[in-house]
C-alpha cells in the first residue's frame, strides 16, 4: 500500500516530457501570481477589488456560477454511461467525474476568496440558518457533490488498481445519487439568486432552468477539449465515437437553452416594465453606461454560431469545426452565466443606482490564480489516474515499468 | 536577526494581520473561537465585553463602553418620516455617522437621501423623466447644491426599514443577522462572514460591507455603544442602521440620532405598541406608505406626508 502512493506521487510528479513540467511551472507561476494579489486583498480588505456596496458580488461569484454549470455537467456523462451502458462513454467518464471534482474544488476556493473574513467561515457549521438560508444549502449540495465524485473516482482507480472489474453494486448508488445531486448543485445555486426579492433580474423562475441547460452545453463542450487533449498527451484511448455522440447532446442542450433565453428575453422586452432596466444594460446600455452591451452580443453570436456547427453531422463531425463551436459555447456561456447574470443582478441597484462594475487587475489575478489551482489539480490527479487506467499501475507491483496487460 | 527570530516576528505579522484589531497572540485566539451573541450566557457576555473594552481603550486611546441592554418588554420600535418637511439637507446622514460610529475611510452612510425631480416646471418635465418614488432609478443620490431645498425637487431618505419580514435575516448563513424581540435587526459583527449575501437580498440598499480597516479620527469616536449597535466594526463585516439601539433601550429611552438631528421635525419615532404614541397617532391620522410594499418585506418603516 505504502509503495503504491509512492509510485502514485511518482506518477504525479515524475514525467520524461519537458513540456509536463513547463505545464506544471506555468500553473505554479499562475497561482503565485494570484497567491500574491490575494495576500493583498485578504491583509488590506476587499476594497482592492473593484467590488463596492452597490455590486457587492462580482467576478468571483461570476465564475463560481459558471464552475458549478461545469461540475453539474459531469451528469452528461454519466447518465449514457451507467444508465445506458454506452461503451466508448463508459470508459471516459471518470475523467468526467475529475473534471467535477476540479470544478468543485475551485468554487470553494472562489466563494471562500468573495468573503470578507474568510477565517471565520467555520460559523456556518456552528450556527447554519437551515433550511432557511439558500447559502446554507448550496455549501451541502456543493460539499455532497464533491464527495459524491471522490468516492466514484476513488472507488474505480481502487478496483482497476487491483485488476478487478469494478462492482455494478457499489457504482450503481453513486450513480443514482449523482444524477439527481449534479441537478441540484445546479439548482440550489439557481435559487440562491432565484429566492431575492430584492433583485428583479435574478427572481424569475426561468433562473433555474437556464442554468441547466446552460451548464448542459458549456460543461459537455469543456470536456470534449479535454478528452482530445488527454488523448493527444497520453495513451489513453478515447474513441470518435465517444466525442462525436458527446457532441450530438450539445446540439439538444444548446437547442433547448436557446429557447429558453428567447422566452426571457420575450417576457423582458414585450412587458417593459420598470424590471427591464437589467435587460437593457446588457444589450444597450443605461444612461450612457453600456460596458457590458459588446460582452452581450458577443456571447449571443458565439452561441447562436456554435449551435449551428454543433446541429449540423457534417461540422461536429470535423475536428476543426467541432472544437471552433467548442470554445464558442465555453465563452458565451461564461459570459451569460458568468458577468451577464451576476453584475446586472446588481445593476440598477435596489435604490436605482448605476455603478457599472467591471472586475479589476487584482480580481483578474486572483480569479486566474484559482483557475491554474483547479487545472494543476486536474493535471495531478489525471497524472495519476492514467497508468491505473492503462494497467501501467498497479497495487502489488512496485515497479513502474510493467508491460501493459 | 537569526533564524528563530525572524521566524517568530514573520509568524507574529500573519497573525497580526488576521486580528481584526492588532492584538496579543492569546486575544486573537479569543477573539476566533468568540461565541455566538444569541448562545451567549450573561457571564460570557461579561468576559468579551470586558475584552472588547480593552482592545478599543488600547486601539482609540479612550473607555469605551460596550452595552448589553437587553430589549424593553412590550416595546416594538417603528419609525416615520414626513415627505412632506423633508429638505434634502443630509444632516441626519452625518448625525448618524458620529453618533453610530462609522468609518470615515472608507465612508459608511447608513442613510442614504435620493432627490426626485417635481414634475411641475419647465413644462416638458414630466415627459423628460421626472417621476415618482416608484422609479427609484430616476432618483439621484450624490447632489451638491449651494442650498437645499431646491425648488422642483422633493427628497426621500432610505435607511434600514427594519422588516418584520426581513430578507436579510432569512439569506444570512450563519444568522449573524436577526430581528430581536423589540423589531429591531441587529448583526452580531463578530459573527458575521462577510459573505454579503444580505446585501444581495435587501430590497432598500441599507446594508454596507466594511471593504477596508474601518477608520475613525480618536477625538471623534462616541464612547457610549452597544454590542449590537455601534461598537467599533471590524474590516469585512457588514453593518447597517439599527435604530440607535444604544440610544432607545437605554434607561434614558434617548431618540435615534437622525431623530434628534433633523431640522424640521421630519423624523418620527416611537413604540408601535403603545396605542398612545405619536408614531400611532400617525398612522391613524396621516396619509402613510411603505417603501416596495408588494415584497412583502413589511417594514416598520413608514412615509408620510403631513401637508
Amino acid at each position: 500500500m505504502f509503495d503504491f502512493i509512492k509510485d502514485m506521487l511518482r506518477q504525479a510528479f515524475i514525467s520524461k516530457k519537458k513540456e509536463y513540467y513547463l505545464w506544471l511551472g506555468f500553473l505554479v507561476f499562475l497561482i503565485g501570481l494570484g497567491a500574491i494579489s490575494y495576500f493583498k486583498q485578504y491583509t488590506t480588505g476587499l476594497i482592492v477589488t473593484n467590488l463596492r456596496d452597490q455590486v457587492s458580488w462580482g467576478f468571483y461569484i461570476a465564475n463560481f456560477t459558471f464552475l458549478v454549470g461545469v461540475a453539474a455537467a459531469a451528469v452528461m456523462l454519466v447518465i449514457p454511461a451507467y444508465i445506458y451502458h454506452f461503451k466508448p462513454i463508459k470508459e471516459i467518464v471518470l475523467f468526467g467525474e475529475m473534471v467535477a471534482i476540479s470544478a468543485i474544488v475551485m468554487c470553494i476556493m472562489l466563494v471562500m476568496i468573495d468573503m470578507g473574513k474568510p477565517l471565520y467561515a467555520w460559523h456556518i457549521m456552528w450556527t447554519p440558518n437551515w433550511p432557511q438560508s439558500m447559502l446554507v444549502w448550496d455549501v451541502i449540495v456543493l460539499n455532497g457533490y464533491l464527495m459524491i465524485n471522490v468516492a466514484a473516482v476513488s472507488y474505480v482507480l481502487y478496483k482497476l488498481a487491483h485488476n478487478e472489474e469494478y462492482s455494478m453494486k457499489v457504482m450503481w448508488p453513486i450513480v443514482l445519487l449523482s444524477i439527481p445531486w449534479a441537478i441540484s448543485i445546479h439548482t440550489v445555486t439557481a435559487f440562491l439568486y432565484n429566492g431575492l426579492v430584492s433583485r428583479p433580474f435574478w427572481n424569475a423562475s426561468i433562473i433555474a432552468p437556464r442554468f441547466i441547460a446552460s451548464a448542459l452545453c458549456s460543461g459537455p463542450a469543456l470536456m470534449l477539449l479535454i478528452f482530445q487533449i488527454a488523448r493527444k498527451v497520453s495513451r489513453v484511448d478515447i474513441s470518435d465515437v465517444a466525442i462525436f455522440k458527446i457532441a450530438e447532446l450539445v446540439a439538444y442542450t444548446m437547442a433547448f437553452n436557446l429557447y429558453l433565453y428567447a422566452a426571457e428575453l420575450f417576457k423582458e422586452f414585450y412587458s417593459a416594465s420598470l424590471h427591464m432596466a437589467p435587460m437593457e444594460y446588457l444589450f444597450y446600455g443605461l444612461h450612457g453606461h453600456d460596458n457590458l452591451v459588446p460582452f452581450t452580443w458577443m456571447a449571443l453570436f458565439f452561441n447562436l454560431t456554435a449551435f449551428i456547427v454543433f446541429l449540423i453531422p457534417k461540422t461536429r463531425r470535423h475536428f476543426p469545426t467541432l472544437n471552433l463551436a467548442c470554445i464558442l459555447v465555453i465563452v458565451g456561456v461564461y459570459i451569460e452565466k458568468g458577468m451577464g447574470l451576476i453584475f446586472p443582478g446588481f445593476i440598477p441597484g435596489s435604490l436605482g443606482e448605476i455603478y457599472p462594475y467591471m472586475p479589476n487587475a487584482e480580481e483578474i489575478k486572483i480569479t486566474i490564480g484559482v483557475w491554474a489551482c483547479g487545472a494543476l489539480l486536474y493535471t495531478l490527479m489525471f497524472k495519476t489516474a492514467i497508468p491505473i487506467y492503462l494497467g501501467d499501475l498497479r497495487m502489488k507491483t512496485p515497479k513502474l515499468e510493467q508491460i501493459r496487460k | 536577526m537569526d533564524r528563530r527570530k525572524f521566524i517568530k516576528s514573520m509568524a507574529v505579522g500573519a497573525a497580526a494581520t488576521a486580528v481584526p484589531l492588532n492584538q496579543s497572540d492569546a486575544s486573537f485566539f479569543d477573539t476566533f473561537f468568540q461565541k455566538y451573541y444569541r448562545e451567549m450566557t450573561k457571564e460570557e457576555k461579561e468576559e468579551v465585553v470586558q475584552r472588547l473594552e480593552a482592545e478599543y481603550k488600547a486601539k482609540y486611546g479612550k473607555d469605551i463602553k460596550v452595552g448589553t441592554e437587553e430589549h424593553i418588554p412590550g416595546v416594538l420600535f417603528g419609525y416615520a418620516l414626513d415627505l412632506s418637511r423633508c429638505i434634502g439637507c443630509r444632516r441626519c446622514v452625518y448625525a448618524c455617522v458620529t453618533e453610530n460610529n462609522q468609518s470615515r475611510n472608507p465612508q459608511i452612510h447608513y442613510i442614504q437621501v435620493l432627490r426626485f425631480r417635481r414634475g411641475t416646471s419647465e413644462g416638458e418635465h414630466w415627459i423628460a423623466g421626472a417621476s415618482g418614488v416608484s422609479n427609484l432609478e430616476e432618483s439621484v443620490k450624490y447632489y451638491d447644491p449651494p442650498l437645499v431645498p431646491q425648488e422642483e425637487h422633493f427628497y426621500m431618505p432610505v435607511q434600514c426599514q427594519q422588516c418584520e419580514n426581513p430578507p436579510c435575516v432569512k439569506a444570512c448563513p450563519t444568522q449573524a443577522t436577526y430581528k430581536t424581540r423589540d423589531g429591531i435587526v441587529v448583526v452580531d459583527y463578530n459573527w458575521c462572514i462577510g459573505c454579503r449575501y444580505c446585501m444581495a437580498a435587501c430590497p432598500y440598499d441599507a446594508r454596507k460591507l466594511n471593504w477596508a480597516e474601518p477608520y475613525i479620527p480618536k477625538e471623534q469616536i462616541n464612547p457610549v455603544t452597544h454590542y449590537l449597535g455601534n461598537r467599533p466594526r471590524m474590516k469585512g463585516c457588514v453593518e447597517k442602521c439599527f435604530f440607535c439601539i444604544q440610544r432607545v433601550r437605554a434607561k434614558e429611552r434617548r431618540y435615534p440620532a437622525c431623530v434628534e438631528i433633523c431640522p424640521v421635525g421630519a423624523r418620527k419615532f416611537g413604540n408601535l405598541l403603545d396605542p398612545s404614541s405619536e408614531i400611532r397617532y400617525i398612522m391613524a391620522h396621516e396619509r402613510v406608505f411603505r417603501l416596495k410594499e408588494e415584497l412583502n418585506t413589511s417594514p416598520k418603516f413608514f412615509y408620510f406626508f403631513s401637508i
